[in-house]
């Protein structure tokens, strides 16, 4: 099992969420975060004077799924996400332990 | 049947200015709004404290001393309400008046105080956007009282009152004119500010160590464009109400040429902002735009009118592109002013006086100049001074530790937004 974290650019959300629905993952966790990557902030103009943005708000979506579907994951996020321009985001993989449905006590990938 | 009619028009005359004072007190709803929306909202409950408290120091103040002091007549307003002969005594003099039915206004006292006593507020509330986020409460409300009892009451008096100044020369000798109060109530209300803002400081933050100059920015500027909305409503009562009269053809068309000229000029001075803003920094500034139509406002209140529409709305457009220049300027001079109160009515307070004489044949621009110096120079240094002794006293500006919290917290003990995450 694995879990795909994704930073992406919040206005590509929805494209995200409904390229993963197609796919089939059944569940997704969205944040709002801010950070800063190669692109760094940015500068904004206030009354002629400048000021620094230093985090950019973007969203984080991570979804747990199984080792088998992963390559079809990140091959969506990657291909809803994408402008081109600097700034798109990442995506991290990472292992998963253990899986627990709360309500019913399933572990494991009946669990995801 | 003629008393009839006397009657009627002291009615209608006092109605006018009792409505028109009210108008103006719906400004101080929009300097509230306009300042709260121009800083960062840790700063917000303190800064509609000092609003609303100013209003009532103001209201008091002048009631205890100021009228007196600007018009004469006795302290508390004793009298102001009329003796039982008023009715019989307001008749014969207009019964026996040469001028008769279209000559000067006849109104009620009380209504004179109460048009009065709203322009202090205003002169008031210029102050505490400039000083806005880092001084003292009480110190600004300490402050408020000398000023809205005998700073402006005195200078109120060499002009409007006309009084001499301190028995040297009179301003009337010289033909200054101030219609509404480009230069008696928003330059002196600036000159206020400018002596606080010199002796306060800049906010911690705004300049860098190599004294670049960075930009703050306002927390809500919905607030901010309501307030100027707000403001740019309640000055047709400020301009209009200052004709003093409505109650004959000639006074009625020159109270519609009013509110015409000074609707004309904050379009001119929003549009000549906007555009500029847009030319100097890229992007259309909001905040410049509004600044522009107070601007504009401020320009034509010292003469509203005798200009044409096409004449207002230019000395609104000048009045707009000085203020852009101006803010912008006073910043680099690391005066900080988080509203550009002291941009919008001081510099362009000034321009609007020397611009009376460019329609109003009446005046000259020595006679506006010599003016425009004696109000600038009595407010700024009487406020010095007294600002400098608040300062000694008490202080004036809050710890930086409780500029960091936010002056919410530090002196109201309480949020503006309790319930939003910090963003």
């Amino acid at each position: 099992m694995k879990l795909v974290t994704a930073i992406v650019k919040p206005f590509k959300l929805d494209d995200v969420r409904e390229a993963l629905s197609e796919i089939g993952v059944s569940g997704i966790t969205v944040t709002e975060v801010k950070g800063f990557g190669r692109q760094k902030g940015h500068t904004e103009l206030y009354r002629g004077a400048e000021y620094v943005v230093d985090f950019l708000p973007k969203v984080k979506i991570e979804a747990a799924v199984g080792a088998d579907q992963v390559d079809q994951v990140i091959e969506a996020i990657s291909g809803a996400a994408q402008t081109g321009k600097i700034g798109d985001g990442k995506i991290f993989v990472t292992t998963i332990d253990q899986v627990i449905r709360i309500r019913t006590g399933e572990t494991g990938t009946e669990a995801l | 049947m003629e008393n009839n009619i006397f009657e009627l028009q002291y009615a209608m005359d006092t109605f006018y200015f009792l409505v028109c004072g009210a108008l103006v007190m719906w400004m101080a709803a929009g300097f509230s709004m306009l300042e709260a929306g121009l800083v960062r909202s840790k700063n917000t409950t303190e800064i509609l404290t000092k609003n609303v408290a100013l209003f009532a120091v103001s209201c008091i103040m002048y009631m205890v001393m100021g009228y007196a002091i600007m018009y004469g007549g006795s302290y508390f307003l004793n009298g102001i309400e009329g003796g039982e002969t008023l009715v019989a005594d307001a008749l014969k003099d207009m019964a026996g008046r040469e001028d008769g039915f279209g000559g000067g206004a006849v109104y009620s006292s009380a209504s004179d105080f109460f048009f009065q006593v709203v322009f202090v507020a205003t002169a008031m509330s210029i102050v505490s956007g400039a000083v806005a986020e880092r001084m003292k409460l009480w110190a600004f409300l300490l402050f408020a009282v000398v000023m809205t009892g005998f700073i402006y009451p005195m200078e109120g008096n060499w002009t409007w009152g006309g009084g001499s100044v301190f028995g040297l020369y009179s301003l009337a000798d010289y033909g200054f004119s101030d219609f509404a109060g480009s230069g008696i109530v928003h330059m002196a209300g600036a000159a206020a500010a400018l002596a606080g803002v010199l002796l306060l400081g800049a906010r911690k933050g705004k300049y860098g160590p190599n004294g670049e100059v960075r930009a703050i920015p306002g927390a809500n500027l919905p607030l901010a464009t309501l307030g100027t909305f707000i403001l740019w409503m309640g000055w047709f009562g400020f301009n209009g109400g200052s004709v003093l009269k409505l109650g004959d053809i000639a006074n009625a068309n020159s109270v519609a040429m009013v509110f015409l000229n000074t609707n004309a000029a904050a379009a001119g001075g929003l549009v000549a902002a906007l555009i500029l803003a847009r030319a100097l920094f890229g992007k259309a500034d909001l905040t410049m735009a509004l600044n522009g139509a107070l601007a504009g406002l401020v320009a034509i209140t010292a003469e509203p009118s005798t200009p044409t529409a096409l004449e207002a709305t230019l000395i609104g457009a000048v009045g707009g592109l000085i203020v852009v220049f101006s803010i912008t300027m006073l910043d680099k001079m690391k005066i900080d002013d988080p509203v550009g109160a002291i941009s919008v009515h001081g510099v362009v307070g000034f321009w609007g006086l020397m611009a009376v004489p460019l329609t109003n044949s009446g005046t000259t621009f020595i006679g506006q100049l010599i003016g425009a110096g004696t109000i600038f120079a009595w407010v700024f240094v009487a406020s010095f001074i007294v600002w400098m002794v608040i300062k000694m006293i008490m202080g004036i500006r809050i710890s930086e530790e409780e500029e960091y919290e936010g002056a919410d917290l530090a002196e109201c003990g309480m949020e503006a937004y309790p319930e939003f995450t910090k963003g």
